[in-house]
């Protein structure tokens, strides 16, 4: 309950700031985003499967955020930035399909 | 966690059969470090969200990557090359109508000027400079119209532009009758005595003019009249010539443009 207060009340400050993104975090913050959004999800999925723990959240959290960015900056270095990306926003977009189908198992028995 | 391929099937009937009871039991607020971090990612994750959706709505050329620059900057050549075609094609008829507007602005001069000369030659409008006046008295009733019609070929020859016979303008068509009272007419009207005639021309080539000897001067005085010749730097005919318009004749063309 908690962090999803959190999460509504992060939307409410950025809307109402609305701050523009440094340069140097343009390229790595959607990553970063979708990186986040996966590991919400599997945190979603691990609280139904009754395996969840805050601490593993939390460092699941940090980690992948790091590991995405990271791949998009070694891709900008390598030249295949965009690539990559795309890559990396398409395994994370898997991995959020399949831990929403498994949440929706739990959730809805379907 | 986000490693849920590590357990693909979870132990779900274990765990109770409602999944929504087991998402409210953990959904309950718990004072621990860890739940406080979780709820600061949340928080960071939203504000992150938010900003990215802010970014993504305003983005402008710098968040572009390289091909969508390159196909971007390729499309503003394309338009700057067409609108610089248009630029000129818009001068060439800014220059064109430009040209137009002094190009009748100079045929309106030339006509102005075309209508002046014309008015003098017609004797349609009022005309002054430098002339002579010619006053020839004549007591013994001896000038004749042949007379006042030499007198009037040799201003022309000597180049008068505009010439009056007392209150006559002499136009192209004016002619001379010597009436049955003895006195004489031009265009119809009887000249008034002294015979006056004012023309405009060099002074200087229209008096001696008529001077020649065996010209006007010599012939009106064989006939025992008196001739005066008064030169003057500004003279001024007030005698207009009416127009009638022609009954037969037509021009056959266009005038010719220029004037003389």
């Amino acid at each position: 309950m908690i962090p999803v207060i959190g999460l509504i009340v992060g939307i409410a400050i950025g809307v109402f700031l609305q701050p523009d993104v440094p340069l140097g975090l343009q390229p790595y913050l959607p990553i970063a985003v979708i990186a986040a959004l996966d590991a919400v999800f599997g945190a979603v999925r691990a609280v139904l499967d009754g395996i969840f723990n805050d601490k593993v959240f939390v460092i699941s959290f940090l980690s992948n955020v790091v590991v995405a960015a990271f791949i998009v900056f070694l891709g900008d270095k390598l030249g295949v930035g965009s690539q990559l990306s795309t890559g990396v926003v398409v395994v994370l977009g898997v991995r959020i399909f399949s831990n929403v189908a498994s949440i929706r198992r739990h959730l809805f028995h379907a | 966690m986000p490693e849920p391929m590590a357990q693909p099937e979870p132990t779900r009937p274990a765990r109770g059969d409602n999944g929504w009871r087991q998402l409210a039991r953990m959904a309950r607020p718990r004072a621990t470090k860890a739940n406080f971090l979780a709820a600061m990612l949340a928080l960071l994750l939203g504000f992150a969200i938010a900003t990215q959706v802010h970014q993504t709505q305003s983005s402008n050329l710098e968040t572009l990557r390289e091909d969508d620059l390159v196909r971007l900057l390729d499309q503003v050549q394309q338009d700057n090359g067409r609108l610089g075609d248009e630029i000129q094609v818009l001068q060439a008829q800014r220059n064109q109508l430009q040209s137009g507007v002094a190009g009748s602005a100079a045929a309106r001069a030339a006509a102005a000027q075309r209508l002046d000369s014309l008015g003098i030659l017609a004797g349609t409008v009022k005309a002054h400079g430098p002339g002579i006046t010619i006053t020839i008295r004549d007591p013994k009733d001896g000038v004749t119209a042949p007379l006042l019609l030499d007198a009037l070929e040799e201003l022309r020859d000597a180049g008068a532009e505009a010439v009056a016979y007392d209150d006559v303008r002499v136009v192209a068509g004016t002619y001379f009758t010597d009436d049955d009272n003895g006195g004489i007419s031009a265009d119809g009207k009887p000249l008034g005595l002294p015979y006056t005639i004012i023309a405009i021309g060099d002074a200087a080539t229209l008096a001696s003019a008529m001077d020649i000897p065996g010209g006007v001067s010599d012939s009106v005085r064989r006939v025992g009249a008196s001739i005066d010749v008064t030169s003057s730097a500004n003279l001024t005919i007030n005698a207009l010539h009416t127009i009638r318009v022609p009954r037969y004749a037509r021009p056959v063309s266009e005038p010719s443009p220029t004037s003389s």
